[in-house]
Formats: C-alpha cells, structure tokens, sequence
C-alpha cells in the first residue's frame, strides 16, 4: 500500500471522551461556510495528510513560493482559515458549521498576508473572472492558524457512499489492489470518459472513480445524477471487482496545474497509486495551457503517486471507436466533452450511443432539471 | 513555558561534500534548499518507522470492514 502523503495518514476526529469534554468548554464560536468546512473534514480523516490544522504564515509562504511545506512534501494549494473575529493566539476557539460544532481549533497564529499576493502567485493570475481568485479576494486577509479536533463530521450528501482514507486504503487492501487508479469527475460519463478509465485499469489492479461532491457552479450537473449515471455504467459495462464508486469532498479552486497536484496528493492519501490526468485538469477559461497539469507533475519526482496523462479523446467514425491523437491518423474526429454533452442534454435531446452509452443516458433524460441551478 | 520550547528550527551539522552532493541533487526539483531536502528524507524516515508502529489495529479493522460490509463494498 502507497505511503500517505508524509509518511503518515492524519487522523484528527477526537475520541468520545475528548469529544464530550471539548464540547463541555465554553469555547468562543466561529461560524464557517460549507466550503471551509469541507476543508475541516478533509484535515481531519488524513485527505490532506500531512496537514493537521489551518496553515501558519510560514507555511503559506512555503506553498505559494515553492509549492512545497516547509518540511517538504509537495503542498501547491494553500489550507487557510481567515477570520474577522478578534481571537488569540492561545485561544482554542470552536469551529460551527451551520450553527452546529464541528472542530476545535487551538491558535497558534495570527497573521494578516496580502490577498493579491496569494491569488498571483497560486493562480497566476488576479482577474476576479478567475473563480479561485475570487475565493481569495472574498477572504479577510486575516487568518488563524492551529490544530484541529474534530467532534462532529460533515454531513456529506450521499453519506451512503463517502469514504474517507483509512476506509478506502482497507478496501483496497480486501480486494488485494496494490496498483489502483484514481479517476476525479464532476460529470456524467461519456464513451470518451470509459475509454480512459479502461486504459488506465488495463494496467493497473483497481479502478477507484471519486465523483467530486461539493459546492458547484450554475448548470453543472447535480451530484445525484452523476452518481446515479455511473452506477448505472458500471452495472452494465464494468467488471464488479475492479472498480469501486465513491466520492470526495472538494471545494473545487480552478487552480489548473497546481491544483492537480493536491488532487494528486488527495488520491494518494486515499491508497491510490496513480491519477488520471485530462486535457486542462481543474481549469478554467483559457488561464492555463492545456497540457500544464500534465508538465507540473516533473517538478515533484518525490510525489509517488503518478499521473496517466492523456492529452484528448474522441470518437473516430473511420475507426469505430474511441480514439486519442497518439493512435488515430484519420481527420473528422467527434471530440468527446462535457460542454456537448450539456448542450445536448439543454435541448431536450439523448446523445448518440457514440458518445454516451444509452443506460447513462436514460439515467439523465429521467431527470427533470439535471443541473444545478 | 521555556524558551527553547518555543523555537521551531535548530542547526545541525553535515559533512561539506555531503551538503554539496545535496545541492546538486536538489538542482531543478521542488526543494529550495539543502535543509528542506534534509528534512525531507529525515521525516521520511522516521514517519515510515512510525508508520509500522501505526498501523491500523485489529479493532479499528473490523470496525471499517463492518461499514464497508454495512454499504455493499464488500462481502
């Protein structure tokens, strides 16, 4: 089984007795919006091992100047918790989501850092159209850094089918997978999307597909449908003991290249060996190039786990199959994407069974309003 | 709270080749520095240690096999 990311899978959920005692204290309440509580889950079940808390001043300048921490391991996206609140460092303070406890945080620092700062140097970029940008621009500029204790989970929707990583890493190892692939999707699967996740399995023992659960934008498919169209996929179309369904909490950041890697580092921390990784993984607009998530993986030769680059996909009517631009000579390609997908599905129309196989698409022209509205 | 508590790094020393064959090796990676490297392979080290003692025990086992049983993940 990989290494977690570290050397160590983080597990900061109190036990019942710490827990019982940390919600007797009279602790100072800090309410925090779904996407930071997300955050808080993910340090706590060891997704964002070697994390343990929000980060420290130094550590974000770590992340953001080197894409490392300061003890090392690859970290390319900043954890941080800004606050408006007047705390102390000392203070163990509770973090609330939706008005109900959810960690304990015990302050080691406060620290104010430049908003603009941080979104160049993570994004790239300080255009506000950037949807990561103005996440950053939206915070404080005041932030509290410490240790977590968490004493009530998140209440992720379709719980029935979350793992965290010690569950995962135990499955994998039931099901005697020692090279699993991971697959990061926000979309119900076309034929372009099988096509990918079978050559990635072809090569691998174990396909592990982690639909991202979480806050999405404007007419981006609902998370029920996504997971409803790919049981019905796998049901039809995949061997039962080679891949395994479930999802992941992500507030996504459109961080392009340097989001691929936490994405990279989520998946190992899950027990996954590889990652595939598309044509402009975690972009947005035109910020990024489209094979740049693919080149910032040989900056971290130390990552461990390893990306399955593929640059595009597409049916091929001269073929008769799904085809990438490595193995097919031929012109006139339909290029497979979840914009045409949409589109198709917007006018009321089923896509072709060349593009998605007719069981997923059923599942979506069953739905009323498939998007997220 | 003693002072020496409160400092976060301290100075060891390496032998110069030993440094120098580092920083030549770091050329072009992620590591900013001969220490940061440092850190990096002495955590690695002492977490795969720690990691053996770690693992999961019989009863946190049994207690992820019995929700993966509980959601149809396994038999």
């Amino acid at each position: 089984m990989i290494t977690p990311h570290g050397g160590k899978l983080i597990d900061r959920t109190a036990s019942e007795s710490e827990r019982e005692a940390i919600l007797a204290e009279d602790l100072r309440t800090i309410e925090i919006a779904s996407g930071k509580a997300a955050e808080v889950q993910n340090i706590a079940t060891g997704v964002y091992s070697p994390l343990e808390g929000f980060m420290t001043e130094s550590e974000l300048v770590s992340v953001i100047d080197t894409m490392r921490l300061p003890s090392g391991p690859a970290w390319t996206i900043p954890i941080i918790l800004d606050i408006s609140e007047d705390i102390e460092v000392g203070e163990r303070i509770m973090l609330n989501h939706n008005g109900k406890p959810m960690a304990m945080m015990e302050v080691d620092e406060i620290f104010t850092y430049d908003l603009n700062e941080i979104a160049q140097k993570v994004f790239g970029t300080n255009d506000k159209e950037h949807p990561g940008v103005a996440k950053v621009h939206a915070m404080t500029g005041k932030f509290a850094a410490g240790q977590i204790t968490l004493v009530n989970e998140y209440e992720v929707p379709f719980g029935e089918m979350y793992l965290k990583p010690e569950e995962t890493r135990v499955l994998f190892q039931e099901k005697g997978w020692d090279r699993v692939v991971a697959f990061q999707t926000r979309n119900p699967p076309h034929v372009g999307h099988e096509y990918v996740q079978k050559a990635a399995l072809t090569f691998t023992d174990g396909l592990l597909i982690n639909p991202v659960i979480g806050k999405k934008k404007t007419g981006d498919f609902k998370d029920g449908v996504i997971l409803d169209s790919y049981k019905a996929l796998i049901k039809d179309y995949y061997p039962e003991d080679r891949v395994v369904l479930s999802t992941l909490l992500i507030d996504m950041w459109y961080g392009g290249p340097r989001e691929a890697i936490l994405h990279a580092i989520m998946r190992k921390n899950l027990g996954c060996t590889h990652i595939i990784i598309g044509r402009d993984h975690a972009g947005v607009g035109k910020y990024y190039g489209p094979f740049d998530a693919h080149e910032i993986f040989k900056d971290f030769p130390d990552l461990e786990i390893e990306p399955f680059t593929f640059r595009s996909f597409a049916y091929c009517p001269k073929c008769g199959s799904p085809v990438n631009d490595k193995i097919c000579p031929h012109e006139d390609l339909v290029m497979f994407s979840g914009t045409m997908v949409r589109a198709i599905v917007n006018e009321g129309k089923i896509p072709s069974k060349e593009l998605m196989r007719p069981e997923v698409a059923e599942v979506i022209a069953a739905q009323d309003r498939p998007f997220v509205e | 709270m003693n002072p020496d508590s409160e400092k976060k790094y301290t100075t060891i020393s390496i032998p110069t080749p030993l440094a120098n064959k580092v920083k030549e090796r770091i050329q072009g990676t992620g590591f900013s520095s001969v220490s940061s490297y440092t850190t990096y392979v002495l955590r690695q080290i002492i977490s795969s240690d720690e990691a053996k003692d770690e693992a999961f025990s019989k009863e946190d086992e049994e207690r992820i096999k019995e929700r993966l049983r509980s959601l149809g993940y396994i038999d």
